[in-house]
């Protein structure tokens, strides 16, 4: 059978897979394939992954794949369906606006409009420069400032439309300047 | 054995009894009815995705989708009433209000199971218009086009494309509006673990998945002058081609085919299955050579491109395996541009190949780098399907098919071309399961020195997708497998892996039933579905009829092919046959997981 072995890829494609992936994350996985269903453990790996990386890259979801042994559209579509994975990095900058009932009333929509100009990205997605990323939240718990939009940990609460710019504006300036002092 | 206990219940104020198991939309039919569906799929897995299929059951309180729920005792289903009726049609609408409003200029249009529904249900008017779907068409594969925008959801080619082949290439991704089916990271199909076959094709309701389409190529050759262009057609063409007319399935209609394709103004009409005994004179010869020591057992046929795209991504280490001989069609195509050529004449270059196949995987077989013959010269120009060539006929206007005034008994007397028109019984049976196999029994038990004369080998028809068998012939035993539907073949080619079973040859056919079931054939008429056993049986049922009113039944007995070897080809399996006849195989990626 020696020249059966000559054709198989099968060891080069599972190393070229657990390149992409930390020790301790492959080891995790090896682990799993011993278990009864290990196809069940997908979600746990995918967590492990997106924490290491920040995000779900096609590479690395292809060689969780392949080491688990489930084809890469069923992991993809898994990644894709759930909220919390994301898909691409995260920027420096992380936009959330509330969509919750009391900010939408007041005119969150608008406001997401307005930074989808600004920015040209949509919900989920990250400028290309690397700084911004936009994401909905449901309900922050300071109805009273509807709307809200929390840029990283900072509350800006009652904003317009008109003011999105300047917010934009001030906090790039205030990411740059703590970059320059570390 | 045990029986099955019988259930009774009440559809439209009908009693009757049925198996426990059955769903509602199955018992129905036991009634003559046929609950409208979509998504459903008798082959494949429930999802009862659609919601078209829903009826009323007593005391449920909500619609329920009779595609998916099994019946129990004492159950009382109205499959209508005006506002099952009018819940129905608001689903279908609901389907449509984000569809593209492009029938007229769709590939579908006239066979679209959306558009039929629709207008069975009786969608007049758009009630509902909704945001429209933009994703981007992929026609980055030469076999299948993928359309998102037309998709629906239904999730049949997810399912066929997982359950039936094994390949998993297309999932859902994303979720609510955003939802599209595409392989993993919305990859380009040319890129992703897709083998072409074409199920998704077969399968989808509406045109979002579709073959690439090579008409105009081989129009604009028929109209150039300079060309010199030749057609070969498929073993399962003629048991299918008639379909497309309205004919039923199961009849042979070689002559009319012939002479559409002379009105089309190909300049020489060939049979593939000429090219089928040649595969099997030289299949046939490797075998024998393996057997005896010359070459690692079992032998994996090669006919099916689609199989030997699942056997370079899924299982490269049996690439080995495999028979290096080209399929019929490339066969045919290498010596319509050599001996074809030099007996005529004419300068290979200027002859234009045109391959007629019930195949999309045969599309992108053409354009393998390893079946050229010189930089930019494929040996196989184009590759029609059988729907393409179906169209192409009534594109011309050719009636042959539907006039009531021609004595279709005895019309016409059309045959194909010389030399490359003359074919054996072998040949025909290619087109369907067990028809390779039993094609190289039949010569290998000859040149065995087998004395009982045996032709036919019912036992390796794997018409339920997967047989076993051992066949006795000149005093040897021969265990054979034939597999079609690759989840089949997968479980035969994993016990090769693992060495539990031990074959002398094994044929395998990518598409259900084989090529009769190709990703290339006619979309079924409206009371079927693709993969439809009784639709496969009757396709098969022709081809076994031609080999049998045939006097030459075994491949060497083909006199063109003892000629082509005796002035052309010179030793079977010899240098010249391996250098024109035979190929090669090589581990392609993305490695597909199994």
């Amino acid at each position: 059978m020696t020249a059966i072995a000559r054709t198989d890829n099968r060891q080069e494609v599972l190393a070229a897979a657990r390149a992409e992936l930390p020790v301790d994350i492959v080891a995790f996985i090896e682990d799993c394939r011993r278990q009864e269903h290990p196809e069940s453990n997908l979600i746990a790996v995918l967590h492990r992954v997106q924490e290491h990386f920040g995000y779900l890259a096609c590479e690395k979801l292809d060689a969780v794949a392949q080491l688990m042994n489930i084809p890469a559209a069923k992991v993809a579509g898994v990644a894709t369906f759930y909220h919390y994975f994301r898909m691409q990095p995260r920027g420096k900058l992380m936009i959330n606006v509330c969509m919750g009932t009391a900010c939408y009333v007041k005119g969150a929509e608008k406001v997401v409009d307005r930074i989808r100009e600004e920015l040209g990205i949509d919900f989920g997605q990250t400028t290309t420069d690397g700084v911004f990323s936009l994401n909905s939240a449901l309900c922050l718990g300071t109805c009273g400032l509807a709307p809200v939009v929390m840029i990283n940990d900072e509350v800006h609460g009652k904003v317009t439309p008109d003011q999105v710019p300047a917010l934009l504006e001030k906090a790039m300036l205030k990411a740059r300047q703590s970059m320059e002092e570390a | 054995m045990s029986e099955k206990k019988l259930v009774n219940i009440t559809i439209d104020g009908r009693r009757l009894q049925v198996e426990e198991g059955t769903t509602i939309l199955e018992a129905a039919r036991h009634l003559g009815i046929r609950i409208p569906s979509l998504c459903y799929h008798p082959d494949l897995s429930l999802p009862g995705a659609c919601r078209v299929c829903i009826v009323d059951v007593k005391d449920m309180g909500f619609y329920m989708a009779s595609c998916s729920v099994r019946v129990w005792e004492g159950m009382e289903v109205q499959t209508n009433s005006p506002e099952i009726r009018e819940a129905r049609r608001d689903i279908v609408e609901l389907l449509l209000d984000n569809h593209p409003q492009e029938c007229q200029i769709c590939e579908r249009d006239g066979n679209c199971e959306l558009q039929n529904l629709a207008y069975a249900l009786g969608v007049r008017e758009r009630l509902f218009e909704g945001e429209r779907k933009n994703f981007p068409r992929d026609d980055s594969s030469h076999s299948v086009v993928r359309e998102p925008n037309k998709c629906i959801l239904c999730g049949r080619c997810v399912r066929v494309c997982s359950e039936i082949q094994g390949v998993t290439n297309l999932g859902r991704h994303g979720r609510g509006f955003r939802t599209v089916v595409s392989p993993a990271h919305g990859a380009r199909m040319d890129e992703s673990v897709c083998i072409q076959c074409g199920q998704c094709v077969a399968v989808c309701p509406t045109a979002a998945f579709l073959e690439k389409d090579s008409t105009d190529d081989v129009w604009a050759a028929l109209a150039d002058p300079s060309r010199h262009v030749v057609v070969q057609t498929a073993p399962a063409i003629r048991a299918t081609i008639g379909e497309g007319f309205g004919l039923p399935p199961g009849t042979n209609n070689t002559g009319r085919m012939v002479a559409s394709l002379r009105l089309l103004g190909f300049d020489g009409v060939f049979d593939t299955n000429f090219g089928a005994d040649l595969t099997i004179v030289e299949e046939s010869e490797e075998f024998l050579r393996r057997l005896n020591g010359q070459g690692p057992l079992p032998m994996l046929t090669s006919c099916s491109p689609g199989w030997i795209n699942y056997l370079e991504k899924f299982f490269p280490e049996l690439i080995p395996l495999a028979s290096t001989c080209r399929s019929p069609m490339s066969m045919t195509s290498v010596l319509l541009k050599t001996y074809y050529a030099q007996s005529r004449g004419i300068d290979p270059k200027s002859i234009y190949v045109v391959a007629v196949m019930p195949c999309v995987a045969k599309k992108y077989e053409a354009r393998r780098p390893e079946h050229y013959m010189a930089e930019g010269i494929p040996w196989t120009d184009a590759v029609l399907t059988t729907r393409g060539l179906i169209w192409m006929i009534k594109s011309y206007g050719i009636d042959l098919w539907t006039l009531q005034s021609v004595d279709f008994e005895n019309f016409p007397k059309e045959t194909f071309d010389d030399p490359l028109g003359i074919s054996t019984g072998a040949a025909d049976i290619f087109g369907t399961t067990g028809g390779v196999m039993e094609a190289t029994l039949r010569t290998a038990a000859a040149r065995l020195g087998d004395e009982s004369g045996r032709l036919d080998f019912h036992e390796v028809r794997a018409v339920d997708g997967l047989r076993e068998a051992t066949v006795r012939i000149a005093d040897r035993e021969i265990r054979v497998a034939v597999a079609n539907g690759l989840v089949n073949a997968a479980s035969i080619l994993d016990e090769i892996v693992r060495g539990e079973k031990q074959y002398h040859i094994v044929e395998i056919m990518a598409c259900p039933g084989g090529c009769i079931g190709g990703g290339g054939q006619p979309y079924p008429p409206r009371s079927m579905k693709a993969m439809d056993p009784e639709l496969l049986a009757l396709r098969a049922q022709a081809l076994h009829a031609i080999d049998g009113q045939k006097t030459l039944r075994r491949s060497h007995e083909n006199p063109a092919i003892q000629r082509l070897y005796a002035e052309f080809l010179g030793e079977i399996g010899g240098p010249k046959a391996h250098e024109l006849l035979h190929t090669h195989y090589t581990p392609k990626l993305p490695r597909g997981i199994r």
